[in-house]
C-alpha cells in the first residue's frame, strides 16, 4: 500500500490549485443542461410539437451525425436533452482529459513531480490522486447535472440516469488522458493524443448513427460516446450501460498503473532521440522558431481535420436516400439552406469543422502567452528581435495554420464527396465553402492577441470566448435570445455555404476585425511589461 | 572611462510592491562589474530594465549610449545575456539553442561556440527537456559567451554549475575582460565576486546601499584576529577601531577597522603574543552585514564570554 502513500495529500493539492475552475466548470455543465431542458419544455409544450421535431432531427442525417438520435419522440427530456447528450457529453470528455492530463503529466513535465516524490509519496500516489480528482469532478459534475434537470420539471429518474451518463463519458475520457500522459514526456502531446481518440470515438458514433439500420450502426457501439447517449436517458433508462463507461475507466486505469510501474519518473514509454549538433540554416527567425515549435500540432490537427472531413464528405451523398417522404425532403431543405439536402448536411459539417479550426487557432495563438510564462520569450527579446516580430512568429503560425487546418478538412471533405457521386468538380465546391469559415476563426486568434497584449494573466480567455459563442450558436435560438445577441459570435456571421449563396461582405469584415484585433493586440503587447 | 550603462534614481513598482527604488548603478566600459544582493532585492528586475523587457516607473536607464526600451534591436546586436532561470524548449537540442540565439543576435562565431562546448563540456543533441539544471545553464552560457558583443548581462550565470565548469567560466570572464569588453555580473557566489570584478554594487530592497572598488570596499571592513596572550585582555575594548571583543581566559578574538589595524597589533605586542591567526576582510563580511536587518552580523560564539562591548554598528 505504501506505493499509494500520499495520494490523499495530492487530492487536497490538486483541488486547492483548482479550487475554481473546476466548480466553474462543474456549473458551466450543469447550467447548460438545466437552462436547455427549461427552455425546450417552454419550445414544445405539447406532444405533436414534440414528436414532430423528434421525427425530423432523427430523419436529417446532418443532425443525427452531430447530435445522435432522440430515442423517444414522445419524451420531453429526450428531446430537451438530446443536442446536450452529443455535444454536451463531447465537452464533458474534453474537461475529463484536460484535468487528467494537467495533474499527471503535466507535473511531471515542469519537475513539480519530482519535488513531490521526493517527500514520502509513493510511486502510485500522482495517478490515483488524479484519478480520485476525476472521479469526484465528475460525480459532482453527474449529480450537479441531475439535480438542475429535476428542477427544471424533468423525471428523477432520466435527470440522475443524464446526469451519470455525462459522468461516466467524463470518466472514461479521464482513463484515457492518464494513459496518455503514460505514453510520452510532453504534456501537450499526450493531450493531443487523447483528443485523437475523443475524436476518433466522436466519429465512430456519428457513422453508425447515420447508417441507421445497416451493419454499420454497430459502429456506434465502439464509442464510449455512443454508450452516454445508449444510456437513454428519459427514453426507458438502461442502466446497464453506465457499467460499461464504468468498467472501460477501470481498464484504462488499469493500463495507467502498469505503464506508470515500467517507466522512471519524468520518462515516457518512447524514450528521446538525440537532436542535431547543429541547427539547420533555417532556423534563424521568430517564425522559423514558432513553425518549428508548432509544426507538429498542426500535423496532428490537419491529419485529424482530413479524416474528419473525409468520413462527413463520405456520408454526405447517401443522406438523400435516407429521407423519402417528399413533405419532410421539404422541411429538411427548408432548415437546413435553398438547395439539397447533401448540401445541408455539407454545410452543417463544415460549421463543425470550422469550430474545431477555430479551436486549433485559440491554442496556437496561446503559444504566445505559454512561450513568455515559461520564460522562455525572454532570451528571444534579449536578442536583436523586437517584441512585434517575436509575437508575430506565432500569430503568422496560427493564422496560416488555422488556413491549413480549415483547407484540408475541406479537401477531405470535397475529395470523398465527389468520389461518392462521381462529380470532380464537387472537390472546389466544397474547398471553397471551407475557406468561408476561416475569417471567424482568425477572428477568434484576434482575441486571443488582444488578450495577450492587454491582460496576459488570462491567457485562457480565448477558450472561454470559443465555447461561449459556440454555446451562443447552439442555445442561443433555442433560448430565443436577441438577435443582437446572436450577432455577437463570429460564426453567426459566416455564410451558410454551399447550402446557401456566397456572401462576400461578411467575410471581408470579419477579416478586418480579425485584423484590427491582432494589430491591438500586438501594440498592447509591445508596451507593457514582459514576463 | 567611458560609461556602458548607467541607472539613475530607477525606479520599477509591480502593484504595490517597489522592487527598484531609486536604484543606481553605473558600469564603466572595459570593466567587470559585481552586482550583489539578497534573492528577492532587485538585481533581475534591473537587468530586465536594461534589457528593455520591463517600463521605468521613474529615473533614468542608458544603455550603450542609448534607450533600452526604444532601441532594441541596434543595442540587442551590441550585448548577450543570461538569464537567470533558463527555460529550453523541450523539444530543440542545445546546439540548436545555441545557433538560433546567436543568429537572432546578428551572427555565431562557429569555431568559437566549438571551442565553448569543449570547454564547458557539453553535448549538443540532447534534447532541452533532457538536460539537467547545469546543463541547461551551460547551453545558455555558452550561447551568450560564444557572441562577439561589447557588454554581457550575465545574472547569476554559474548557478548549477560544478567547481570546475566555474573554474571555466572565470578564466573566461578574465579573458573578456583581457579584450576590454564589459561585464555585469549578479551573483551570489562571493569568491566568483572577488576574483573576477573590478567593481562591485551591492544592491538590497531595490537601492544601492554600497558601490566601489573592491579595495575601496575592503577598506570599509574588518579584519578579524584572534590571538592568545601572555597577559590580560581586557583594556583592548578601550582600544579606537576595535569591536565585538570576545575573552575567553589568555585567549581573545576581535575585529578591527582596517584604519586602526596598526595601533591594535601594537596594543597586542605589548601583552605577550603566543598565537596570532588574522583573517583579512572578505566581501562575505561586508554581504552580510548588508543583508541582514538589523545592522551587523551577529556572531557570538555561545561559549566565549564578551568583555566588553561596543556601540558596533559604526563602520569607521
Amino acid at each position: 500500500m505504501s506505493d499509494f502513500a500520499g495520494a490523499g495529500q495530492l487530492v487536497r493539492l490538486a483541488l486547492r490549485r483548482d479550487r475554481l475552475l473546476m466548480p466553474m466548470w462543474v456549473a458551466v455543465f450543469a447550467f447548460m443542461a438545466t437552462v436547455s431542458a427549461a427552455a425546450t419544455a417552454g419550445m414544445y409544450p405539447s406532444l405533436e410539437s414534440r414528436v414532430q421535431v423528434a421525427e425530423t432531427a432523427n430523419r436529417s442525417p446532418s443532425l443525427v451525425a452531430l447530435y445522435g438520435k432522440i430515442y423517444a419522440p414522445e419524451s420531453l427530456g429526450a428531446v430537451a436533452m438530446w443536442k446536450m447528450a452529443g455535444t454536451g457529453a463531447l465537452m464533458v470528455a474534453l474537461l475529463g482529459l484536460i484535468v487528467a492530463v494537467r495533474h499527471t503529466r503535466a507535473e511531471e513535465e515542469n519537475g513539480r513531480l519530482e519535488l513531490i516524490g521526493a517527500a514520502a509519496v509513493g510511486r502510485f500516489a500522482a495517478l490515483t490522486a488524479a484519478l480520485l480528482v476525476a472521479v469526484l469532478m465528475n460525480g459532482a459534475l453527474g449529480l450537479l447535472t441531475a439535480a438542475g434537470l429535476v428542477a427544471a420539471g424533468l423525471p428523477a429518474a432520466g435527470s440522475l440516469a443524464f446526469g451519470l451518463s455525462w459522468a461516466g463519458v467524463g470518466v472514461v475520457f479521464a482513463g484515457v488522458g492518464l494513459v496518455a500522459a503514460q505514453l510520452t514526456r510532453s504534456a501537450r502531446l499526450a493531450t493531443g493524443i487523447g483528443a485523437a481518440v475523443l475524436g476518433a470515438f466522436y466519429l465512430l458514433r456519428a457513422v453508425g448513427d447515420v447508417q441507421g439500420g445497416s451493419g454499420l450502426a454497430a459502429l456506434s457501439w465502439l464509442s464510449p460516446i455512443g454508450w452516454g447517449q445508449r444510456v437513454q436517458a428519459f427514453a426507458g433508462e438502461r442502466w446497464w450501460v453506465l457499467l460499461l463507461l464504468l468498467g472501460l475507466t477501470g481498464a484504462l486505469t488499469g493500463v495507467a498503473y502498469l505503464l506508470v510501474a515500467r517507466r522512471d519518473l519524468g520518462s515516457g514509454l518512447v524514450p528521446d532521440r538525440a537532436g542535431p549538433a547543429v541547427a539547420a540554416r533555417s532556423l534563424r527567425s521568430p517564425l522559423a522558431l514558432a513553425w518549428r515549435l508548432q509544426r507538429g500540432a498542426l500535423l496532428g490537427w490537419s491529419l485529424g481535420l482530413l479524416v474528419l472531413g473525409a468520413v462527413f464528405g463520405s456520408v454526405a451523398s447517401n443522406v438523400e436516400g435516407f429521407v423519402d417522404d417528399p413533405d419532410f425532403r421539404e422541411v429538411i431543405v427548408r432548415l437546413g439552406g435553398e438547395r439539397t439536402l447533401t448540401d445541408a448536411f455539407l454545410t452543417v459539417e463544415l460549421g463543425v469543422m470550422g469550430v474545431v479550426a477555430s479551436a486549433y487557432g485559440v491554442q496556437a495563438a496561446m503559444r504566445l502567452r505559454a512561450e513568455e510564462a515559461a520564460l522562455r520569450a525572454e532570451p528571444l527579446l534579449a536578442t536583436a528581435v523586437t517584441r512585434v516580430r517575436w509575437a508575430v512568429g506565432h500569430v503568422v503560425v496560427a493564422v496560416a495554420g488555422t488556413t491549413v487546418v480549415m483547407a484540408v478538412a475541406g479537401l477531405g471533405s470535397g475529395a470523398a464527396h465527389a468520389a461518392q457521386v462521381g462529380d470532380a468538380a464537387q472537390v472546389g465546391r466544397v474547398f471553397g465553402a471551407a475557406l468561408a469559415h476561416l475569417p471567424a476563426a482568425w477572428v477568434l486568434v484576434g482575441i486571443v492577441v488582444l488578450a495577450f497584449g492587454l491582460v496576459p494573466r488570462f491567457g485562457a480567455a480565448g477558450w472561454a470566448f470559443l465555447v461561449a459563442f459556440f454555446l451562443l450558436g447552439e442555445l442561443g435560438p433555442l433560448l430565443e435570445l436577441d438577435q443582437r445577441l446572436l450577432d455577437l459570435s463570429p460564426f453567426a456571421h459566416t455564410p451558410r455555404v454551399p447550402a446557401a449563396e456566397v456572401e462576400v461582405a461578411p467575410l471581408l469584415w470579419l477579416t478586418a476585425i480579425a485584423a484590427a484585433l491582432v494589430g491591438a493586440g500586438l501594440v498592447a503587447f509591445r508596451h507593457r511589461d514582459v514576463g | 572611462m567611458a560609461e556602458a550603462l548607467a541607472l539613475e534614481r530607477l525606479v520599477k513598482t509591480f502593484g504595490t510592491t517597489r522592487a527598484l527604488d531609486r536604484l543606481d548603478l553605473s558600469v564603466q566600459v572595459g570593466e567587470v562589474h559585481g552586482f550583489l544582493g539578497p534573492n528577492g532585492a532587485g538585481k533581475t528586475t534591473a537587468l530586465r530594465v536594461l534589457l528593455g523587457l520591463l517600463r521605468t516607473d521613474a529615473g533614468v536607464v542608458r544603455l550603450l549610449g542609448g534607450d533600452p526600451w526604444d532601441d532594441v534591436v541596434a543595442l540587442h546586436r551590441r550585448l548577450a545575456y543570461v538569464p537567470g532561470d533558463v527555460n529550453l524548449w523541450p523539444a530543440l537540442s542545445g546546439g540548436e539553442v545555441i545557433d538560433l540565439l546567436g543568429r537572432l543576435r546578428g551572427g555565431l562565431d562557429r569555431t568559437r561556440r566549438d571551442e565553448l562546448l569543449e570547454r564547458f563540456e557539453l553535448d549538443p543533441t540532447k534534447k532541452g527537456r533532457a538536460y539537467s539544471k547545469g546543463n541547461r545553464q551551460k547551453v545558455a552560457l555558452i550561447a551568450a559567451l560564444a557572441a562577439d558583443v561589447e557588454l554581457y548581462l550575465l545574472d547569476e550565470p554559474t548557478s548549477g554549475l560544478d567547481p570546475v565548469m566555474e573554474a571555466e567560466f572565470r578564466a573566461c570572464v578574465q579573458e573578456m575582460r583581457a579584450e576590454g569588453r564589459t561585464v555585469l555580473l549578479s551573483s551570489h557566489i562571493l569568491a566568483e565576486v572577488e576574483a573576477v570584478c573590478d567593481r562591485v554594487t551591492i544592491i538590497r530592497n531595490g537601492k544601492a546601499v554600497e558601490t566601489g572598488s573592491l579595495a575601496d570596499l575592503r577598506h570599509l571592513m574588518r579584519t578579524t584576529i584572534a590571538a592568545e596572550l601572555n597577559g590580560d585582555a581586557r583594556g583592548l575594548c578601550a582600544l579606537a577601531g576595535v569591536h565585538d571583543v570576545r575573552a575567553d581566559g589568555e585567549r581573545v578574538a576581535f575585529e578591527v577597522d582596517s584604519e586602526a589595524l596598526d595601533g591594535t597589533l601594537r596594543a597586542l605586542a605589548d601583552r605577550g603574543v603566543r598565537g596570532l591567526s588574522v583573517q583579512p576582510p572578505t566581501l562575505e563580511e561586508l554581504f552580510l552585514r548588508h543583508y541582514q536587518d538589523g545592522g551587523p552580523a551577529a556572531r557570538e560564539a555561545p561559549d566565549s564570554q564578551t568583555v566588553c562591548s561596543d556601540e558596533g554598528g559604526s563602520r569607521r
